[in-house]
């Protein structure tokens, strides 16, 4: 074949030459390079963990948020002439005619105290004790009625009472969902901040302990630019990798938590769904990006100020 | 040319090289022979003077403009510069990498190249286990890969016995026929004198022209 001809013309007797595949031309340090996956390895678990608990408590936040703004309850204060029970069953029937309610029911005496126990003791309840007369609303989760639209309907039949449409609990849902999003997003910034330091880190490392490498590379006619490259490769290689190791990590500890939770998640705070571990694929891809970037700038700023 | 604050170690050096020209360059050990090599080949810029490469001032050269010009240099250097993590086709094929060609485009040339050096059977050896003289062809093998308009060798018979020198000599004499400028520092006397060639001596910081006869010798 070609190897044959090649001898019989005289060429090179070895036929190594004909395999030959370029080596990289930076050498691999290994001690150097475990070290360094290990740390963007750790990065990227903990990168995976945030994403993990940023998807579960937005979807806790949406549940209670659900739950919060499909109901309403309504205090009556019945007026002279009217027991509470009376007030409560008119109240009940005049809010069940307002568009965007679905139910409204009057909570009698016995269902008001079961709500105290928790509080009072079973039988520990004077039965003179004065107990709130409450109407709890069920609202068309679509379109819920708003809390104007419930009073007016109430302030029509003559009824003293207040409504409650639980806005200030979503506020305070919403708001603890953003403190999350925002803890999260800035723990996101910080890993990847801190990987690309790490990387940057290495790479001047590797500048200096390859400087003899480097200046045959610049002395046989490379340009910068090729020589960031070959740290750019390198770590974007490395920091992929090790990112896939912490992911996968991550993926398993999570999946473990996930299945010893129960249907529900691991725990009824944090409802973790299945479909939330495909967040940790972008990580290895993201990993490499960062050290690629890292590395290349570093490379380039160091090399642009020797002479 | 200085070191530092050190005492200029060129000074008054006036040299033009004709294209196509063979010189040997001669003097006595820390004479500067390597620091006027590495002012041509650019790995050093001059503290005064002019030096003009290719019908440019290359003395105030940018550094963008550097590895153009270096990529029509060869280089031997006197401390051979292998990458020792790179078998012996990898070091020989790293100038045309760098120059962008696929591999197939140059695998048989540096095969043929690494066989008329006599690194035939050596090909995918390391350089920390070839031999001084062997380590010697690689470095030139290297310097010549892309057929540099201008091949600069410093001491490049420094570790190989006189067959071998001739040997190699016939391979600058080679490239030189083939168009290259060559500049050869050498201390080795009798393969100057058997060459044939013109000779610049360096003493002082200055630089004499002489043919190889009237050169005395030195250490
Ligand atoms: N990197 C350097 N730093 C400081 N001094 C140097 C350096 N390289 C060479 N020198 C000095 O410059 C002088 C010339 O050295 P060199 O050019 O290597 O001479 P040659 O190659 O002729 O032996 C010597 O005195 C040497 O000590
Ligand atoms: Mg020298």
């Amino acid at each position: 074949m070609a190897a044959n001809e090649a001898r019989t013309r005289g060429d090179p007797q070895d036929d190594a030459w004909m395999d030959w595949r370029p080596a990289p031309l930076l050498p691999t340090q290994d001690g150097r390079d475990r070290a360094l996956t290990f740390v963007v390895a750790a990065l990227c678990f903990l990168a995976c963990m945030s994403v993990f608990a940023m998807l579960a408590s937005g979807r806790a936040a949406s549940g209670w948020r659900r739950e919060l703004g499909a109901s309403a309850t309504v205090q009556v204060r019945p007026k002279a002439g009217e027991t509470g029970s009376e007030a409560a069953a008119r109240a009940a029937e005049a809010l069940a005619g307002v568009p965007g309610v679905q139910e409204a029911q009057a909570l009698d005496r016995a269902a008001a105290e079961k709500l105290l126990e928790p509080w009072l003791g079973k039988g520990n309840i004077p039965d003179d004790l004065p107990i709130p007369h409450l109407v709890t609303v069920e609202l068309d989760p679509a379109h819920p009625a708003n809390a104007a639209a419930l009073t007016a309907a109430l302030d029509a039949e003559g009824l003293d009472a207040t409504v409650d449409d639980h806005s200030r609990w979503m506020k305070d849902v919403e708001a603890s969902g953003a403190a999350v999003r925002g803890i999260g997003s800035i723990g996101a910034l910080l890993v990847a901040a801190a990987a690309g330091a790490v990387i940057a880190f290495a790479t001047r490392a590797g500048l200096a302990a390859r400087r003899d490498v480097v200046e045959v590379l610049h002395l046989s006619g490379a340009r910068d630019r090729f020589i960031a490259g070959l740290f750019q490769r390198r770590f974007a290689f490395l920091a992929a990798r090790a990112g896939g190791y912490g992911a996968l990590a991550a993926v398993v500890l999570a999946a473990l938590a996930r299945s010893l939770g129960g249907s529900n998640g691991f725990t009824p705070a944090l409802p973790l769904a299945w479909t939330d571990l495909v967040a940790a694929v972008p990580c290895p891809l993201a990993a490499a990006l960062v050290a690629a970037v890292a590395a290349r700038r570093t490379a380039m700023s160091i090399l642009g100020q020797t002479t | 040319m200085r070191y530092g604050r050190a005492p200029e170690v060129l000074k008054d050096i006036n040299l033009s090289l004709a294209p196509g020209s063979f010189h040997f360059l001669t003097g006595a050990s820390g004479a500067g022979k390597s620091s006027l090599l590495k002012l041509i080949y650019l790995a050093h810029r001059p503290s005064r003077g002019l030096i003009h490469l290719f019908n440019q001032d290359v003395s105030t050269l940018e550094r963008a403009a550097l590895p153009k010009l270096r990529r029509r240099i060869g280089v031997v250097f006197q401390e051979f510069s292998l990458l020792d993590h790179l078998s012996a086709f990898d070091n020989v094929a790293l100038p045309l990498r760098i120059a962008g060609m696929r591999p197939d485009d140059y695998r048989k040339d540096v095969a043929e190249l690494l066989e008329w050096v006599g690194l035939g059977r050596r090909m995918l050896a390391m350089p920390p286990t070839l031999s001084g003289g062997e380590k010697q062809r690689l470095a030139i093998a290297r310097a010549v890969v892309v057929r540099p308009e201008i091949l600069i060798a410093d001491e490049p018979t420094g570790n190989v016995d006189p067959d071998m020198s001739l040997r190699l000599l016939r391979l600058f004499v080679e490239m030189n026929r083939l168009g290259a400028t060559v500049l050869i520092a050498s201390h080795d006397q009798t393969l100057v004198r058997q060459s044939g060639m013109p000779v610049l001596h360096l003493t002082d910081g200055r630089l004499v022209r002489a043919q190889p006869e009237r050169v005395s010798p030195q250490e």
